[in-house]
């Protein structure tokens, strides 16, 4: 199945790093859903801005820490 | 899964159920022929009122504390909104057309009520594929 977005992101290794963390429980911190949250670590949805901070500050990481964007097309 | 998803199979099953059941009772009923010639302003008000009311039936309210909507449920809504209204606006040109053409007053309105059904699908339809595969 196509990626709809091109946006990657770590989360899944940055949940098994902070005592493995489920996705549930992040879900529960960001306050979003947990099919939000695997729809974003499986390149299906692109998080709003403000969910990427949050999902970075529960890490204690940076946006560019937890998501990347390809340098060209 | 999760609330929103399962909020638009309700949609769904409603905007398909509830004007099948119509045609049905129409058929078994006075047949077509009669409904053309006759009264059918009143069995559509019905049909139109039983979605209504099916929709607050089927479509259950949010549970406290378990059931949470999130900024892609609302990405999910907006988008199979735009799908269903592309898909109104160019079933609305059949009873458009119709009127035009000095069609009978009941193939007029239930082409006008096909239109509505064909978006509610649609748009549910849509954001299940959202749901599924993804923004």
């Amino acid at each position: 199945m196509a990626r709809p977005t091109k946006v990657t992101n770590r989360i899944r290794e940055l949940r098994f790093a902070n005592g493995r963390m489920t996705q549930a429980e992040l879900a529960d911190r960001v306050e979003v859903t947990r099919q939000t949250i695997i729809a974003i670590e499986q390149g299906r949805y692109s998080p709003s801005l403000e969910t990427a901070f949050q999902i970075a500050r529960v890490f204690g990481a940076t946006v560019d820490d937890v998501f990347a964007y390809p340098e060209q097309e | 899964m999760p609330y929103g998803e399962r909020r638009t199979w309700a949609y769904l099953v409603t905007a398909l159920l509830v004007p099948s059941l119509y045609v049905a009772a129409v058929l078994a009923g006075p047949g077509l022929a009669r409904s053309v010639e006759g009264e059918f302003q009143a069995p559509l008000l019905v049909a139109i009122g039983a979605g209504l009311v099916a929709n607050m039936f089927f479509v259950r309210p949010p549970r406290k504390g378990r059931d949470r909507r999130d900024e892609r449920d609302a990405e999910i809504d907006r988008r199979g909104e735009r799908v269903g209204f592309i898909v109104l606006g160019a079933a609305m040109i059949a009873p458009l057309a119709l009127a035009m053409l000095e069609a009978a007053y009941f193939w007029i309105a239930h082409a006008a009520y096909l239109a509505y059904v064909l978006s509610a699908a649609v748009s549910s339809a849509a954001k299940l594929v959202f749901y599924r595969r993804g923004l």
